[in-house]
């Protein structure tokens, strides 16, 4: 399928590219908004044939672009998606024009800088879904990294963006390094056991590599999504980036830069290291599950709006992780819609603690209260969130919550015991939280005269109202994109894992080696 | 009309759309209309329903109705579909006849509140969740129900968000049921894997019981347990009762609603709905039984010191919902359904009636600023009285029938016991002496109204006492469905019930604990035996009601001074009592406090100190030892050509040396 000639994953991916370069030419700040609001509208629009246009009953990969980049040492330029990406990439499109009208008027310096970083991470994010080369993916992965980090650095808040802004470039960078190290290695195992110089991903599947250098690769490609998950213990640069960036910065960041670690070990750590990751489930189960639990307990007590969201992320994500490892149907298949969820029901989260941080110019709960009553039609929108946020059944979160849990406990009864319970905690930081910030008596004069919602806040969050109820209550319009890719993903992790059983040199002999 | 099914639950629904998008625009007289006339239509669909079904053989009472496939992955397939069976439309036709008149009423409730379109909004969404919870054909979408209602509960307990207390109250009914359905959902996922062990992949109802048999007893005890965990939450009892009395911030019909007649007997109806899991392991019966009287029991007690009418109120609803699991715990499904029934009647009475003693007294809740107000209030007198004389269990009101079928069925089933028997019979004292109290407290004696307030009181308007009166006949006739064959009666209920929930446990032959009297009638033997054993223990626990109610007559009317000197002289123990036995404040340090303290700790102890601790650690060594290492970097010619010189004597060295050793 071409857009305007061009295949259109490539179309996708340099269109916010094309959209950076004609802002260069225009002076004044309203045109720069209209027309970056223009092309990420476009880009979103370009976006949809691929849900349409995608054979669900296909498990390989669609819309394939196989050409050459250096050809010298076989790193190619290979696009595709499959039912596992194609919902990440329309979120990623879908968030991006939200956050470029969140912008609207909270940006008001150095607004074109900022629309072109918005258009870079843009082109960053499809390019990383979308690659099938590791190169290709690890240039894309990195010049994601880059915009982020002006977006925390420059547009955030005064206090504490640089802190921020180097924590989370650092932490980013210490992981995908050693990744990229891992690459390497990957190639060149290729290279000596097939002859075939290539970092063609679906190539290198094929691989049969020994356990104990699975464990070694599969450690340093966890390590970098791991820690972009981010999953316990790597989290701490998340509060802090969170915190600082301005609203639209922590939308993307939770809508989909979290998800590129979530997806990363799905695409790349699961299936070309299945034994590791097979041997190393209870490690990650486990913490996961200390994510969750954790997350939420210190998400209770935080006295600043965004700081609770970005610990309650910490909790989301752990689900994801846990449902991704228990290495079923329902699990995974949970764990991807979650994906969808977290950056739905986060990122409204965001958007909303954005829209009255714009008012009060504070995030602290204890500086609200009342607010329901000042505020009506946003509460509306609070509360649907905050339901959504809790896995209220009719909305998304539930769907992607249940099965979850169910893989889990399929997987371990006590994982699943353990992860529903973190669902009590859940309930518990976010309706408390809405309370002292929604319920009771005004009590700050501030808060008295504060606008409800405008015209243009409303209709940011209607659409991710309506997503909420679409993916609660007929799910099964995203569930049949994704079931044959998932299908095929644990029978191939499955048929590589069964293989390795059957090799001559059992797997205990090798681990001891 | 059965292919229609899908009709009840929509009308709420719609009437929720409407008044929820644009109730502010359309103004109070449409949302006056559209909230009751949502719920009257879907009752009407329910009656036209069951006399459908009615027409049928009772071996043919079931009929479902998939609307569409819901979430699909694997081997997990389920759908929203409804299912009509007597149990489902019998508690359809409870939940919309109580709803429509309670709504009806809130109408006059209501009138003045400025929160008017958002409470009809909220209620007409719980109708909703609730018929989805009792018509559902499957576990998944009776548990999206089961937490749909405990949103709306959230949301209506919380109605008047700006007071704390209120809010309070809201978030932890939410919390607290949250427990609850803990244990639902793990209970759903055993019985999913336990039966997808034998190839049987499913949530559907239908499916489930037919192939419960497959199940070995460890299995189904635990699968029977973790549902009962999700029944304590929802239905209030020990230990997670603890969410109801707060649940009384909410507006008064709400309280009769929600938190009397319709949402709280969930726990029953899935209990009930289980029955076939139930009757395969014993264990868990027991526990269901032993959890309902023991809660029966402890719940009355605390109705003795209460003074918040509303709160007393609250206890009697846990109490009487105690008494409903101690039915379907020992198998009695079909009574406990019955009490299920006639509950909602009169206990939805009796809110509606405080609402209408609070609408004259100008919001007052405490029974010691009331007094004499049977003749300022009759019609809200005469209700509140047959509704007490109905729970009281005085013979041939609707309480009577239901009460004393559980008593009778605790004692004679299979598992019942004496002390089961004994447990709820002095209950049923219990309830009867505590709601005589109230009665008398409010309606009688002398007036200790505030006189700014008495000036004021009235009679409250048509349209709330019309509800007030049909709630009135039938908390006298609604036991007539369910008179006991030994009182000549046909006990229509019972055998309506029968196709879902069994003819119910086979009675005991010989019972140990009650050989006593057992040996004293056997001497009749028989058939006679049982009957006139029945009629005897009928005969008990009449009495022991009204001993209940003298000892209140006594203490309350007779010699209104007296209860004080006993508080006094017995203090310590009416501390205890009045205070709730301190579980409250049991919780919150057990619960809250420590995991708030856990959270702070984890917070600043592990993730501020040790993890960026160590990070920020690591950032300062490098800067420390950058900082180190420039110093050699001074600048100055002479510094660098020492330097070089020095290595070039180092190297020196180091090849003299290793020149002399090798």
């Amino acid at each position: 399928m071409d857009i305007l000639g061009i295949p259109i994953l490539s179309f996708l991916i340099f269109f916010p590219l094309a959209g950076a370069a004609v802002l260069l030419f225009i002076k004044n700040e309203s045109p720069i908004r209209v027309v970056t609001l223009l092309f990420a509208l476009v880009e979103f629009v370009a976006s949809l044939p691929l849900f349409f246009k995608f054979d669900s009953a296909m498990a390989a990969m669609q819309f394939l672009e196989d050409g050459w980049w250096v050809e010298a040492y076989g790193i190619s330029y290979k696009l595709g998606i499959d039912g596992i990406s194609l919902l990440l990439v329309l979120l990623s499109t879908f968030l991006t024009v939200l956050c470029i009208l969140c912008s609207w008027t909270a940006i008001t310096f150095r607004v074109k800088e900022y629309m072109i970083s918005f258009l870079f991470l843009e082109t960053g994010m499809i390019g990383a879904l979308v690659a099938l080369d590791l190169i290709l993916f690890y240039v894309f992965w990195e010049v994601m990294l880059i915009p982020m980090y002006l977006l925390i650095g420059v547009w955030g808040n005064p206090q504490r963006r640089i802190y921020a802004a180097i924590k989370f470039f650092l932490f980013t960078m210490a992981g995908s390094v050693l990744m990229l190290v891992a690459i390497l290695v990957l190639y060149f195992i290729n290279l000596k056991a097939t002859g075939k110089s290539t970092f063609d991903v679906l190539e290198l599947y094929k691989l049969g590599i020994p356990v104990t250098t699975q464990y070694w690769l599969f450690g340093a490609f966890a390590l970098a999504f791991a820690i972009k998950v981010p999953m316990f213990p790597f989290h701490t640069w998340l509060p802090d980036a969170h915190t600082e960036a301005p609203t639209a910065g922590s939308v993307i960041l939770a809508g989909v830069l979290l998800k590129m670690g979530t997806y990363g070990f799905i695409r790349f750590a699961i299936p070309l290291f299945p034994n590791a990751a097979l041997d190393l489930t209870p490690l990650i189960s486990w913490l996961a599950l200390i994510g969750i639990i954790y997350g939420a307990l210190v998400s209770m007590m935080q006295p600043d709006l965004k700081r609770l969201v970005a610990f309650s992320s910490v909790s989301h994500l752990g689900y994801v992780m846990l449902g991704m490892f228990a290495l079923n149907t329902q699990g995974v298949q949970g764990s991807i819609y979650q994906m969808l969820n977290h950056g739905i029901s986060t990122g409204s989260l965001f958007l909303i603690v954005g829209m009255i941080y714009e008012r009060r110019h504070t995030r602290m709960i204890s500086d609200f209260g009342g607010i329901s009553k000042v505020m009506p039609v946003f509460a509306v929108f609070f509360m649907i969130v905050t339901l959504s946020s809790i896995g209220l059944p009719g909305t998304n979160g539930f769907v992607g919550e249940f099965l979850i849990l169910l893989g889990a406990f399929r997987a371990n009864t006590l994982y699943g015991v353990l992860a529903a319970a973190g669902v009590i905690l859940g309930a518990a930081y976010m309706l408390w939280m809405f309370q002292r910030v929604m319920f009771g008596k005004v009590t700050h004069s501030k808060n008295e005269g504060l606008k409800d919602l405008n015209a243009r806040e409303v209709v940011i969050l209607i659409p991710m109202v309506a997503l909420i109820f679409l993916m609660g209550i007929y799910p099964k319009l995203f569930f049949s994109k994704m079931d044959a890719s998932v299908e095929k993903f644990l029978k191939d992790f499955k048929g590589k894992v069964e293989m390795k059983a059957d090799l001559p040199a059992p797997k205990v002999a090798e681990i001891k080696k | 009309m059965l292919d229609y099914v899908w009709l009840i639950p929509l009308f709420p629904f719609i009437g929720f759309l409407i008044n929820g998008l644009l109730g502010r625009r359309l103004g109070k007289g449409v949302v006056s209309v559209v909230g009751p006339s949502a719920i009257g239509l879907s009752f009407l669909t329910s009656i036209l329903i069951l006399f459908e079904l009615i027409n049928k053989p009772p071996s043919e009472r079931l009929f479902e109705k998939v609307i569409f496939d819901w979430i699909v992955s694997g081997s997990l397939q389920t759908v929203i579909g409804y299912q009509i069976d007597p149990l489902s439309i019998l508690m359809a036709l409870v939940v919309t006849g109580v709803s429509f008149f309670i709504h009806i009423y809130s109408v006059g409730y209501m009138h003045d509140d400025p929160g008017y379109t958002r409470y009809f909004t909220y209620l007409n969404l719980f109708v909703f969740m609730m018929l989805n919870l009792i018509l559902a054909n499957n576990f998944l979408l009776m548990f999206v129900g089961w937490e749909g209602v405990g949103l709306c509960s959230y949301l209506l307990i919380g109605f008047w968000y700006e007071k704390d207390s209120a809010a309070n109250a809201g978030k932890k009914a939410f919390i607290v049921n949250r427990v609850g359905d803990f244990g639902f959902i793990l209970g759903m996922f055993l019985l999913f894997t336990s039966l997808g062990q034998h190839g049987i992949w499913t949530l559907d109802f239908t499916e489930v019981f037919a192939n419960a048999s497959k199940l070995d007893t460890t299995t189904a005890t635990a699968i029977a347990l973790l549902f009962f965990v999700g029944a304590c939450g929802k239905s209030a009892q020990i230990p997670l009762y603890v969410w109801l009395p707060d649940a009384m911030e909410g507006p008064t019909p709400v309280s009769s609603l929600i938190h009397a007649a319709t949402m709280v007997t969930a726990g029953v109806y899935m209990v009930a709905r289980c029955n076939i899991l139930y009757n395969m392991a014993p264990i868990a019966m027991a526990v269901v039984a032993i959890v309902g009287v023991a809660t029966a029991i402890f719940t009355a007690s605390i109705g003795f010191c209460q003074y918040d009418i509303k709160k007393i109120l609250a206890y009697s609803t846990i109490s009487q919902l105690g008494y409903m699991f101690l039915a379907v715990g020992v198998g009695a499904y079909s009574a406990g359904i019955f009490h299920l029934m006639t509950h909602a009647f009169f206990k939805g009475l009796l809110f509606l009636g405080a609402g209408s003693v609070m609408h004259a007294l100008s919001g007052e809740l405490d029974i010691r600023n009331m007094g004499a107000l049977r003749k300022k209030i009759p019609v809200t007198f005469a209700t509140f009285f047959i509704a007490t004389l109905a729970i009281a269990g005085v013979p041939g009101l609707s309480g009577f029938f239901s009460k004393d079928e559980i008593l009778w069925m605790a004692f004679s089933s299979g598992r019942g016991h004496f002390l089961l028997w004994l447990a709820a019979a002095i209950a049923a004292g219990m309830t009867a002496f505590y709601m005589f109290r109230a009665l008398f407290m409010a309606f009688f004696g002398e007036s200790r109204v505030d006189h700014h307030v008495a000036h004021h009181i009235h009679e409250s308007p048509k349209i709330m006492t019309v509800p007030l009166m049909v709630l009135a006949f039938l908390s006298i006739v609604g036991g007539y469905v369910g008179v006991p064959h030994v009182l000549g009666g046909a006990n229509h209920i019972h055998e309506f019930l029968a196709p879902v929930v069994g003819g119910g446990i086979e009675p005991a032959k010989a019972h140990a604990g009650f050989s006593l009297i057992s040996e004293a009638w056997a001497a009749g033997g028989g058939e006679g035996h049982s009957a006139a054993l029945e009629i005897f223990l009928m005969a008990l626990s009449v009495v022991i009601a009204l001993i209940g109610i003298g000892i209140a007559y006594f203490l309350y009317l007779k010699n209104p001074a007296l209860p004080r000197m006993l508080t006094e002289k017995w203090n310590g123990l009416y501390r205890l009592v009045s205070n709730k036995y301190y579980v409250d404040e049991l919780y919150q340090i057990l619960f809250v406090n420590s995991l708030k303290k856990l959270g702070t700790g984890l917070w600043r102890g592990f993730d501020e100190f040790v993890i960026d601790g160590t990070v920020n650690g690591i950032a300062y060594f490098i800067g420390w030892l950058s900082g180190v290492m420039r110093k050699t970097q001074t600048g100055f010619v002479q510094n660098y050509a020492f330097s070089i010189m020095l290595g070039g004597v180092v190297l020196a060295i180091y090849y003299i040396i290793r020149g002399i050793f090798y």
